[in-house]
Order: structure tokens, then sequence, then C-alpha cells
């Protein structure tokens, strides 16, 4: 169990929250969730993730500023961005990877495909033992 | 007194005098003039007040009584007039550069230089007496200053001497350098003094007569009431008001058309401006200068009585009572009453002679120029510093043969009525376009004659030339052709007998010849340039009728030869500059041609000026048609102009009104993106939590059931709240469109407030919030559509519900009735809304302008829905709310607007 990493998913709506959990989990990674801004900025601060879910409209503090948030502490820049929204046209789509998001998904999405971009993500900075380790036995916990 | 000091005195001032007009002349070339001011301007038009004013009134006054004050009552009652003539006359004038009356006539009626000669001698004929009675007020004030020595010989008789000294001062002020607009500001600057020393003198010895020799007015005049001769003077005559009229017509004429007058305000105009102050100005001199004339008339008789002639009251008065300071001063006002119009008078005539009596002739001859030698602006000078002696010459000459016998004022107006002439010719060439050139010399003429048929042989008659027998039994011997009783009229003074005749006949060959002579197309032209003159008033646009051609070198040397080189440059520089003009064609543009006769006009009038253009130039003679044609072309060329005008301002407005309306649409169109951006996010939302949740389901087939349920259950949910979204919208749409016709019914709003409590009691079991229902006890049926009434309540409870925390939330709605108005109140005690919400909140998708933070919960559209069904029930939906201290929804609808529908 050394080293699972460590996703948070930000969205207010409580089903995405719910399904997108239960995938994460399901794919064995440490999930937290937030339904907005407010509470991402503390786990993210408290749990340093590997990679942020994270929506964009929510109420109080939206998505880009967590993002740009992450982007300029040089302690949590390291942390993977994955926006996920339903603004799909092109300004937002820059905007969101101007702001230093790794990726851009627009809703609805596939689930299949997240879970593979993510996985993709997380392997570039991740050691080669524990990525092999990982593939041999995908459904640790 | 020792006559030496006394000419002396006059010539030290006359050098004052000069010095004044250099220092002033010198004053303008650097922009500060003296002369561009209303009240040097107004001053200056008191040259009207001559010797005349000065020692004649008084003895007017004393024969006539109040008669006196005729000549200063017309010009008053005729000054409102000056701003219609006078500005008119100004303008043009400046803009065709004329510079004497009768350059003014001539050229009004076609540039015929036949009216210019008629002017130019009547003119002549009417004032060489009017001067002349100047050279008797000055010779006899000369006499009661320095006693009379008897003497006849004109080698000892100092008006000679007075005479040739001011013939000198005369030429030094008005004949020094030739000029295209003829402006003597030195001039202007020393008549304008000279009026404050007249006026101040004659106070002065008015003053001293009425309160130092008398006591005031009132003692004055009851002492003269005890004299028998005076007696009369109190009285106004029964059958004088004829006169009366008479001679007020004819000074408020002749003020406006004496060649001084017209020099000083026309030609020496700085600004039309002034002429609004001079107004005013000038009446309150003429009023100030005669308020002692009575005074100094009564009291002089009481004095002399008849031993010395009633004109020199003035200065004897205070000689007699040895006030020798004051004498000198009633002298030197005297004097300048006097030279004042002497000065002028003469610059304005000698101006009308070599303009057209003597430069015409000269210019017409072949080889003009060889004649006349190199300078010919010389030679023009010249010739009038000679016209000026030569009339100054002829006023002596009449003094002596004729003015010495008749008072000053007697001899004064008969040169007014001769000016008076030119009333008819001059306003009427101002107002109407029909006069020709023969009404206007066959009233100048006739009009002429008959002035001196009536009123100088009488005085010539009365010098011993013409036989009495002529007056008495009329020419011929035809009673009726008697001058001062023609066709046997009798009943006026010989003046306004004379006028009279005179005017009638004068307007009568006027109005006959031009009604029945047609115009030539030069005076069409003269005439719409001088009618129209307000709309030309670029004086470049006045070129409408000249046609031909004129080598450029050829208008060049002309100027030249008559204004020198450099100032000649100068002047066409400035008029080519203004209008663009190019300097190197061969021939001369039309316009400089016109601007060159303009200045030469200037300078040696516009008939001259004429036969000078014309001696270079091939002109094409031009027609009536022509003419007729150029200035329709004109007229129609600017109704277009006016036309385009009004289709441009028009373009502007719809301009205008397009680019409102392109903003609107704009706007709507942005409202229209937003709504659609946000429509989309709002159904991709749930979208994705159903395609994520049933791929897990399809994903993962070893799900434990109860998972599996609560994920099937919330696809359920997600995929109502998705057809909840869709049916909004359309909802909202069919409102804003207005296709949605609402259903009326009546029923009481008790039971749908308690159907709406009942639909929602799960949703605030579930959420542990507690509805309570105040109302009135009474409430009365409404009408109005059940359902939609119903979603609104439903839709702000449940609003109230969701935003209220579990457990603590209370909400409270009230409903009351007041003045056919039922209001709905939903209160919550959740966060409340922002101030600067609360508009919004009740706009479709508010949030979608530009923000990505979004409102907390709800579709967006609730709101929105539940302000269209209210506004269509002619409602009206509100919140008030402090954020964190819960909010206040409030509905009305009106109970009776609606009645007349269901019925």
């Amino acid at each position: 169990m050394n080293q699972r990493s460590k996703i948070l998913i930000v969205d207010d709506e409580p089903n995405i929250l719910l399904s997108l959990e239960f995938l994460m989990k399901k794919e064995g990674y440490q999930v937290f969730i937030a339904r907005d801004g407010e509470e991402a900025f503390e786990i993210i601060e408290k749990q340093f993730p590997d990679l942020v879910l994270l929506d964009i409209m929510m109420p109080k503090i939206d998505g880009y500023e967590v993002c740009s948030f992450i982007k300029s502490r040089p302690d949590l820049a390291a942390i993977k961005v994955v926006f996920m929204s339903a603004k799909s046209k092109d300004t937002d789509i820059q905007k969101g990877y101007s702001l230093g998001a790794d990726l851009y998904v627009a809703k609805p999405f596939s689930t299949r495909e997240l879970i593979m971009k993510v996985q993709d993500l997380l392997t570039i900075n991740t050691p080669k033992s524990e990525l092999l380790a990982r593939q041999n036995n995908p459904q640790q916990q | 007194m020792n006559s030496f000091w006394i000419v002396l005195a006059a010539v030290l001032y006359l050098a004052f005098l000069f010095g004044l007009a250099n220092l002033a002349e010198r004053r303008s070339l650097f922009k500060n003039s003296w002369v561009n001011n209303p009240y040097v301007y107004a001053l200056s038009l008191a040259v009207y007040c001559t010797a005349w004013t000065f020692y004649g009134s008084v003895g007017h006054a004393v024969k006539n009584g109040a008669d006196f004050l005729a000549v200063y009552v017309g010009p008053t009652m005729l000054i409102p007039l000056w701003w219609l003539v006078f500005r008119k006359i100004i303008r043009i004038c400046k803009a065709e550069r004329i510079t004497n009356i009768a350059d003014f006539v001539s050229a009004r009626y076609g540039k015929d230089h036949a009216l210019g000669i008629i002017v130019t001698v009547l003119c002549i004929f009417g004032l060489v007496p009017y001067i002349s009675i100047q050279l008797k007020a000055i010779a006899n004030s000369f006499r009661v200053l320095a006693g009379n020595d008897g003497s006849t010989s004109f080698l000892t008789d100092k008006a000679f001497y007075m005479a040739i000294i001011l013939a000198i001062f005369t030429i030094l002020f008005g004949a020094r350098k030739l000029e295209a607009t003829e402006r003597h500001e030195g001039m202007v600057t020393v008549i304008a003094f000279e009026s404050l020393i007249k006026l101040s003198a004659f106070l002065a010895v008015g003053i001293f007569v009425t309160y130092g020799i008398f006591d005031g007015f009132g003692d004055i005049t009851q002492r003269a009431a005890a004299v028998e001769p005076l007696q009369k003077l109190f009285a106004i005559p029964q059958n004088q008001t004829g006169n009366w009229f008479w001679h007020c017509l004819l000074s408020g004429l002749a003020i406006m058309f004496l060649p001084r007058q017209f020099q000083l305000a026309v030609v020496e105009n700085v600004n039309e401006n002034h002429l609004k102050k001079a107004m005013w100005l000038f009446p309150l001199y003429l009023l100030v200068i005669n308020i002692f004339v009575m005074p100094i008339a009564l009291g002089g008789y009481l004095v002399f009585g008849n031993t010395i002639p009633a004109d020199s009251y003035v200065l004897a008065l205070p000689l007699h009572f040895g006030q020798k300071g004051l004498a000198i001063l009633t002298y030197l006002g005297g004097f300048s009453a006097a030279s004042g119009m002497i000065i002028v008078e003469c610059t304005a005539l000698t101006v009308m002679i070599s303009n057209n009596l003597v430069m015409p002739f000269i210019v017409r001859r072949p080889n003009w120029e060889g004649w006349m030698g190199s300078s010919i602006s010389e030679w023009v000078i010249n010739l009038r510093r000679v016209s000026i002696v030569l009339l100054i010459g002829l006023a002596y000459l009449y003094y002596k043969i004729v003015s010495d016998r008749h008072s000053l004022v007697s001899v004064g107006l008969v040169s007014f009525a001769a000016v008076a002439q030119l009333a008819p010719v001059v306003i009427g060439g101002l107002f109407w376009k029909r006069p020709t050139r023969e009404g206007a010399t066959g009233g100048l003429l006739f009009g002429g004659a008959v002035w001196f048929y009536t009123l100088i042989i009488p005085l010539l008659v009365s010098a011993g030339y013409l036989p009495l027998s002529l007056l008495e039994k009329g020419l011929l011997g035809e009673a009726w052709l008697r001058p001062e009783a023609l066709f046997g009229m009798t009943g006026l003074d010989s003046i306004s007998h004379g006028l009279f005749w005179s005017l009638l006949v004068n307007i009568l060959f006027y109005v006959y010849g031009s009604l029945f002579y047609s115009l030539s197309a030069q005076e069409q032209s003269q005439a719409n340039l001088f009618v129209d003159i307000f709309q030309y008033s670029d004086s470049a646009k006045s070129s409408v009728a000249w046609k031909g051609k004129a080598l450029l070198v050829d208008i060049k040397n002309l100027l030249h030869s008559f204004f020198g080189q450099s100032r000649a440059d100068r002047l066409l520089d400035v008029f080519v500059k203004r209008n663009n003009i190019n300097l190197k064609t061969t021939y001369a543009d039309p316009r400089l041609v016109n601007y060159a006769e303009k200045l030469l006009g200037g300078a040696v009038g516009t008939t001259s000026a004429r036969t000078l253009v014309a001696s270079v130039a091939k002109e094409e003679k031009i027609t009536v048609d022509e003419v007729i044609d150029i200035l329709k072309t004109s007229q129609e060329l600017k109704n277009l102009n006016r036309e385009l005008q009004r289709k441009t301002d028009e373009l502007e407005r719809v301009g205008d009104e397009l680019k409102r309306s392109n903003e609107r649409l704009t706007h709507t169109d942005r409202m229209k993106d937003d709504f659609l951006s946000t429509v989309t996010h709002e159904i991709r939302t749930p979208l994705t939590s159903i395609r994520a949740l049933s791929e897990i389901v399809y994903d993962y087939p070893d799900l434990k059931s109860d998972e599996r349920q609560h994920f099937l259950g919330t696809v359920i949910k997600e995929t109502e709240r998705l057809s909840r979204l869709i049916n909004q919208v359309l909802d909202l749409e069919r409102y804003d469109s207005g296709l949605y016709v609402l259903q009326y019914d009546k029923f009481s709003p008790r039971e749908l407030i308690n159907e709406a409590l009942v639909s929602l009691h799960q949703l605030a079991r579930e959420r542990q919030v507690s509805i309570r229902f105040n109302s009135q006890d009474y409430l009365p049926e409404i009408i109005a559509d059940r359902d939609r009434l119903m979603q609104v309540l439903v839709n702000l409870l449940s609003n109230a519900l969701k935003f209220t925390e579990t457990e603590k939330g209370a909400v409270v709605l009230d409903a009351y009735y007041e003045n056919d108005v039922i209001y709905f109140r939903i209160t919550d005690n959740g966060q409340g809304v922002d101030i600067k919400f609360q508009e919004l909140i009740f706009d479709k998708f508010y949030q979608a302008q530009n923000q990505t933070t979004r409102k907390p919960k709800g579709s967006g559209l609730g709101l929105a829905i539940c302000r269209r069904i209210v506004e269509l029930h002619g409602g009206q939906i509100w919140v008030n709310s402090k954020v964190g201290d819960g909010a206040t929804f409030t509905f009305k609808i009106p109970i009776n607007q609606l009645s007349s529908k269901i019925v």
C-alpha cells in the first residue's frame, strides 16, 4: 500500500462526485473529495494529492482559481490538474491550459478514457518499480 | 481780443488735432486702434452737429422757439431705420469696396457713370452752401471775439485766411495717400475728439448763462415771459405742425445720406455692431447738446436784444461778462463744429469728384497712362487736393455772395433738402430689385431741378441776382410757377414746400422710370447683389456676372500703377491665399479680376475702375438671360445643396438608428448566446452523471446490489432533472414569445396554498424544515391561471426549503388582500440573496454573464419562469433580503383586472 497515488476530486455535483469517487477507488487510488474551491484548498494543503480532477463552475471559488493556486505554488506545482467541465468553448479550454492544466476533459466524458488518461499522467512521474507493481496487480486494494 | 492770438489759438488747436491724427494712424498700424470702438464711432457721427448746431440753433430759437429741435427729433425718430438701412449699406460697401454715396448709387444702378455724375453734382450744389455757413460761423465768431474791424476786402478778411488754413488741414487729414478702402483713422479720431470739445464747450456756456448770469432755468423763463417778442416762443403756433413734420423728415433723411455722415457711418465703420451702440449714444448726444439752447437764446435776447445777430449769442455772452477763457473755449468749440464738418465733407466730396467727375474721363482717353506719367496715385491725390481747395474756395464765394445775408439754419436746411433727394434711389435700391437706371436718373434729375427751383432760386433772388418778380409773379409770369408756391400751394414754409415738391417729383419719376424701362444684365446683377447682400456674405462670391478674359500681367500692372508694387502684391497675396487662386495662369481668374476692379473702385470710383478693367480685359457682352441663368444656377445649386444637406442629415439619423438597433441586436445576440451556452452547460451536467453512472453499472457487473440500486436510482433522478430542465426551457420560450395563453379559472387562493403545501410536505420533511402559513381571515376568490400560479408558489416554496439549513430552517408563507390585489409572501431564514443579485436572479441563467462561479443550486430558470407568469397576470415579483439573514420573496396578483376576461 505504499506510495498509492492520491487523487482529489472537486465538483459541486454530488452525483458526479459519487461516480468518480467510486471509479478512482476501483482503480486503486487514494481518493479525496471536495464540493467547492474552498474545501479543495484545504485538502490540497493537507494531503498534497498527485492529481486533481477539477470542475470549473462552482460556487464561491471556481476551478480556474484553484488551478492557478496550485500552479503558482512551487511546492504544489507538481500536482497534475485535470479540468472536467461542461464549458466546451475553445476559449474556455485555452484558458484552462494557459493556467497550467495538464488536461482538459469536456463533460460528459467516457469514464474509461478518463481513467486511462489519469493513469498516463500519473505514470510520468511515478517510480518505475511501483508502476510495474501496479501493472501486475491493478486491482490492488 | 487781438486777432493774432485768436488765429494762433485756432492754428495751435489744429496742429494739436493733426498730432492726434498721426498718433491714431500709428496706433492703427499696431492693431491698437482707437477707432475700433463703438464710443468713438458714435462720437464721430456727432459731426452732424456743425456750427449750425453750435451757433445756429440759438439764433433759430430766438426767432422760432422750439422749431430748432426738428432737425434733432427727425434723426432720433428715424434711428431705428439705421439698423435696416445702414447695416445693409455697410455690408454692401465693405463687399464692393464702395467709398462714397455717389459710387454707391452709380454701382447700384448697373455701375452707371451718368448717375455718379448727377449725384456728385447734386451734392456739390447742395453742400457748398452748407460748407459756406461753416466758414461764416468761423468768421462771425472771429469777428465777435476780435471786434468788428469793418473791413470787407478779402485781403483783410479773416474768414478768407481761415478758409485757407482749413483747406490745408483738410488736405492733411483727408487726402494724404491713396487707399483702396478710403478709411482715415486719424480723421475719425480727430472728429470724435472735436465732438467732445464742442459738446463740453456748449455745455459750459449753457451752464454759465443759466446759473452764472441768471438763476437757473426758472429765472430765465420768468424774465423772458415778461419780454413781449419772446412771449410767442412759448406758444406752439397752431398751423405749424405741417412744417414740423417736413423738417423732421428732412433731417431724418439727410442725416443718412449726407456725404460726411456716409463717410463716417459707413466707410469708416470698423464693425457693424458699433452701429447698435451708436443708435442710442448718438441721439443721447443730440439731446445733451440741445439742453441749453433755449436758456442761451432767451438769456441772450434778454442781455443783447436786437443789437447783435442771435447766431452769435453763444460766443457774445461769455465775452460780454468778461469770461475770456470761456470765450476762447467756446470759440474752439464752434471752430471744432465747423472744421470737423468741413474736413469730413470736403474729403467725402473730393473722393466723389475725383471718382465721378475726373477719373472716368481720364481713364477713358487712349494712352492715358503715358499722359499721366508713372505715379498715378500721386496724380489722383493731387487731383483731390485741388478739389478740396476748389470746394472751399467755392464755399467761400458762396458765403460772400449769399450766405452772409441769411441765418445759418436757413442755408443748412436748403442743403439738407438737396441731400434728401438721394433717399428714394438709395433706400429703394436697397430693398427693391425693380428700379432701373432710367428711374434713378429721372428721379434725381427732376427732383434736383425742383429743389433748385424752389429753394435756390429764392435765395438768388434775395441776393439780388434775379429779379424779384420771379418770386412774386412766377416764371414767365405764370403764377402757378412761383418758386415758393408751386401750383399755388401755400401754408408751408419754404423749406417744407420745396422738400414736398422735390421729393414728390423725384419719387414719381423714379417709380415711373423703374416700372416702364427694362433692366440691363448689369443692372440685374447689381440689383441682386445689393438687395440680397446678406446672402453673399463673402465678397468673392459676388462675381456672379463677369465673363471675359484678362491677362494676369495686365491686371497686376494696373494695380501696381495705382497702389505701388509692394502694396498691390500684398493685397493680391491675401486674396489669392484666401480663395486658392492659381497665379501661374496666363489669364487671370474671374474672381481676381473682380477683386482688382473693387480695389481700383475703392481708389478711383466704381465707373473708372470698370473702365480700367475693361481696358485690359476682353470682356464679352453678357446678356440678361445669361445673368438670370447664372443666378438661377446658383439658386438651384443652393437648393440642391440644401437638399443634399437634408439628405445627409437624414442618412446620419438613419445611420445612428441602425447603429443603435445593431447594438440592440448584438446585445440580444449575446444574451441568446449566453442563454444557449448556459442551457448546454445545464444539460451536460446531469448527462455527465448519467453517463458515468451507467458506464459504471455496465463495466462493473459485480457491483453490490444496493450500490447498483443507488446508482441506477441516481441515473433516473438525473434523467428527470434533465427532462424538467428541457420543459422549463421550452416553457420560458413560450412565455417569452407570447405564445402561451393563460387558462383563466375562478378559485380560492387559500385552497391553492393548501394544495401547494401538501405537495411540498414530503420535501419539507426530508429537509427537516418547518413550513408555516399565515393568512387574513378573508381572501377573495381570484381569477387566474390556477396551474401556473401553483407552479410559482411551489417553485418559490421549494427554493425556500432548499436554501435553508436542514433542521434549523423555517419557511413562512403569508397571504393577504389589499386594494384588489392579493399578496403572497414567502420568507425563509436561509443564506439570503446578495443585493447585487436581487434583480439578476429573475433573469434566465443570470450567472451566465461570463461568470464561472455559479448560483448555488437550482437550474436558474425557476425564478425567471415565475416572473414571466406573474407578469402575464399583470402582477409583480420581487425579493427583499440581506446576506445571512434569509430572504423574502413577494408576488402580487390583481384580482380585478382579470374579471373582465372571464365573463
